[in-house]
């Protein structure tokens, strides 16, 4: 990896003072590499439940799992890939590239970014322990309806709490350090209208957090209460409403996507124009279509209950917000494309990855609109339909976002290249594993397979099938991530460029590649017509 | 650098602030919801409370049909249903229903009534005077009750709904919280239906 200095005293164990610089490093470049390992590992942990999941689906009947435990798998797969692989990767990028961005020597708060950090093992340890204790895991799916999760969860369910409440915690923290970090710490001259679009959508990100997770941890605090002080939030019996948890849950869950695909946009804001060889196409709006996106995700939640029984007005207000919504994410396609329009393209990795990010997005998203019509969710909710879409807008919006930023900024972190044969083979094996895994979802839905169902009817055998095929090779294509990174990071051709790509633009492109431990000590100075300042031109 | 070190405590502190906030607000749901509901009559929801009898002075001529439904919820050994499934009745006229309650346990169980009105529209338009879904319902081993509900339909209800239903789910309530003001009903004490709210 990359050569840094050492901090602590030579007299130490080798392995100790190893393990003391990484505990308590307060360097964003160190803690944004571990935010991106953790992550990495639990993505790995969260696949291998998939893995299960779509192979005793591979046939109607139970092959291999029983219903309990099929439904524990389902839930922490749900549950490890949102809070313990998106969320903390984009995290970790954040950590690395928003003081880079921005040309801050590094994040505002670093002894709450390592305490940030280091809470998350600890929650996910809490987690995936319950899988070992009597009565199982969680099994009642990532969004805990009560009274799944009240009356009839688990005994681990109250694990399950504290560890939503340590994620909780960290994301809190995390997100106010980001925030913090670019409003005071940017270089003179950097102006907000002339950051870059991922610390744009990551500031945006940041005020998501702070808004919603709160509301997370009241919502599991208020299950905890029922469950253990008397108290019947939700429980119908003491004049509760179950209904009510599907609102606070929702009023946290829609702002959550949104968090949850923001840096990727991000990331394609940053990447598309650097193998183009054009500024990005319209950076005010797409400030202003991000902005107008994360306050449209509060008031939108109710399309998630449709069919839970809502007075006709309100079904139709939320549908008509929802629609509303497709209007700014619609303008950012526009811009990404008119990005595109006329370029000199090259498809390195990263661009391949963002292309396709671009493309598979906007199916998720008109999958969203036929979600979104009231009519039309009375039959979807519920099926494979809906799995379908949350996996076309995360899979490949924020998995392909990552792994694009991953490809596109890894030499400037390690100097070092991909192997850029590897890289394309990766992604088109991945596109093609997506796809088959994901599409026949559609159909299944439409034909009526309801999802977090073990076994199903033999009518839809076939596009399970399909399903499972892909999701094996998808599974694979992550082995060979794996493998790309690591012969990078060992083998991989000395970088020596500041640049790296011929296109890119930013202040992180005019370090040294590798970036430094220590970067930006004395603030660099922002022409305003500098290179980056794409806002100067629109 | 002092200053940009105050700013940042200045935002950090604001931000802690918001996420507190939106920790209370998470709670402030709650009574918004119920507010929201009541209002609305969304779920179904019928006011909790009782209204005084003979409130309208003129009963009207329009007559719909109110149906009853009535289920246990899971966990629950009661018998439960309602004694006559539909009834005509005039807008603003003050009827009187029965449900029919026993408990199949070997101990005493309480059980505590939940109302829903379909369509949810007409659910602020039906007013009960009493209701047994008002108190928890004790009921000994093998014991069973009538319980009455008195309600009138309002005359405002919308021309468009012409039948209405009025559903209990009866919970069973947990020990810990069972309220026990009055005094338990005994075995078939109030076989007669000479029920006491
Ligand atoms: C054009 C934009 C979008 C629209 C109109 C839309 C609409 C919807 C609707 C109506 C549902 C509820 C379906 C049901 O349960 O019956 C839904 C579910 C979901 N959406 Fe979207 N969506 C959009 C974008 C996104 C994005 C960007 C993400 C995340 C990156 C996302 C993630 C999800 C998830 C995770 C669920 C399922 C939650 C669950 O029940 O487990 N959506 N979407
Ligand atoms: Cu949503």
């Amino acid at each position: 990896m990359i050569a840094h200095a050492d901090t602590i005293p030579k007299q130490r164990h080798p392995l100790i003072a190893f393990l003391l610089r990484w505990l308590l490093t307060t360097n964003h470049k160190e803690i944004g590499t571990l935010y991106l390992c953790l992550a990495f590992l639990l993505f790995f942990i969260g696949g291998a439940m998939a893995m299960v999941v779509r192979l005793e689906l591979f046939q109607p009947g139970l092959q291999f799992t029983q219903p309990d435990f099929y439904n524990q798998m389902v839930t922490l797969h749900g549950l490890i890939m949102v809070f313990g692989a998106v969320m903390p990767a984009f995290v970790g990028l954040a950590n690395w590239l928003v003081p880079l961005m921005i040309g801050a020597p590094d994040m505002a708060l670093p002894r709450l970014n390592n305490f940030s950090f280091w809470i998350l093992p600890f929650a996910f340890i809490l987690l995936l322990s319950s899988m070992f204790m009597e009565g199982g895991a969680p099994n009642f799916g990532w969004t805990f309806y009560a009274p799944l999760s009240t009356t009839y969860g688990p005994p681990s369910t109250d694990y399950f709490i504290l560890g939503v409440h340590l994620m909780g915690v960290s994301s809190v923290l995390g997100a106010i350090n980001v925030m913090v970090t670019i409003l005071n710490m940017r270089a003179p001259g950097m102006t907000l209208f002339r950051m870059p679009l991922f610390v744009w959508t990551w500031l945006i990100t940041a005020f998501l957090l702070i808004m919603a997770m709160p509301v997370l941890a009241g919502a599991v605090t208020m299950m905890l209460t029922d469950r253990h002080f008397g108290t019947s939030f939700f429980e119908a019996s003491g004049g509760g409403d179950p209904v009510l948890f599907q609102h606070v849950f929702w009023f946290f869950g829609h702002p959550e996507v949104y968090i949850m695909i923001l840096p990727g946009f991000g990331i394609a804001s940053q990447i598309i124009p650097t193998f183009a060889r054009k500024k990005l196409f319209g950076y005010h709006s797409m400030v202003i279509a991000t902005i107008a996106i994360a306050l449209l995700s509060f008031i939108v939640w109710g399309h998630h209950m449709f069919a839970a029984g809502m007075p006709l007005a309100a079904e139709l207000f939320f549908m008509y917000a929802t629609m509303l919504i497709a209007v700014p994410t619609g303008v950012k396609v526009f811009n990404w494309v008119a990005t595109m329009w006329r370029g000199s393209m090259t498809f390195e990795t990263p661009m391949l990855f963002a292309v396709g990010f671009v493309i598979m997005f906007t199916i998720g998203g008109f999958s969203g609109l036929m979600l979104a019509l009231v009519p039309a969710d009375f039959q979807y909710h519920d099926t494979f339909f809906v799995v379908a879409h949350f996996h076309y807008v995360l899979y490949p919006g924020a998995i392909f976002g990552t792994m694009a930023a991953v490809y596109y900024w890894l030499p400037k972190w390690s100097g070092r290249m991909y192997d850029e044969r590897l890289g394309k083979i990766h992604f088109w094996t991945a596109t093609i594993a997506v796809n088959l895994t994901f599409f026949p979802m559609h159909f299944s839905g439409l034909a009526g397979m309801p999802r977090r169902i073990v076994d199903y009817s033999i009518a839809f055998a076939d596009f399970n099938m399909l399903s499972s095929i892909g999701a094996g090779l998808l599974g694979l294509t992550q082995i060979l991530f794996l493998y790309i990174v690591v012969k990078a990071l060992t083998s991989g051709e000395k970088v020596t460029d500041a640049q790296v790509w011929e296109g890119a633009e930013g202040l992180e492109w005019t370090l040294p590649s590798p970036a430094p431990l220590h970067s930006f000590e004395t603030p660099p100075v922002i022409e305003p017509d500098d290179a980056h300042a794409a806002a100067d031109r629109a | 650098m002092s200053k940009s070190t105050n700013s940042k405590r200045r935002h950090v502190a604001v931000l802690l602030l918001v996420a507190a906030g939106m920790f209370g607000f998470a709670f402030a749901l709650v009574p918004l919801y119920e507010i929201f509901c009541e209002i609305t009559g969304i779920n179904g929801r019928t006011s909790g409370e009782a209204v005084s009898a003979a409130p309208m002075a003129e009963v009207s001529d329009r007559e719909v049909t109110i149906q009853f439904a009535a289920q246990v919820n899971r966990g629950m050994p009661w018998e439960f249903r309602p004694t006559e499934n539909q009834m005509r009745v005039r807008l603003g006229e003050v009827n009187r229903t029965e449900y029919y309650a026993r408990n199949r346990a070997s101990g005493r169980v309480t059980g505590q009534a939940v109302p829903s009105v379909a369509p949810s529209a007409a659910a602020p338009y039906l007013h009960k005077v009493e209701c047994f879904c008002f108190t928890q319902q004790h009921l000994q081993a093998d014991a069973d009750i009538d319980m009455p509900v008195l309600f009138y339909v309002d005359p405002e209800l919308p021309e468009d709904i012409g039948t209405l239903s009025l559903s209990y789910t009866m919970f069973r309530v947990p020990e810990t919280e069972v309220v026990l003001s009055e005094p338990v009903t005994d075995s078939h004490a109030d076989h007669e239906g000479h029920y006491q709210p």
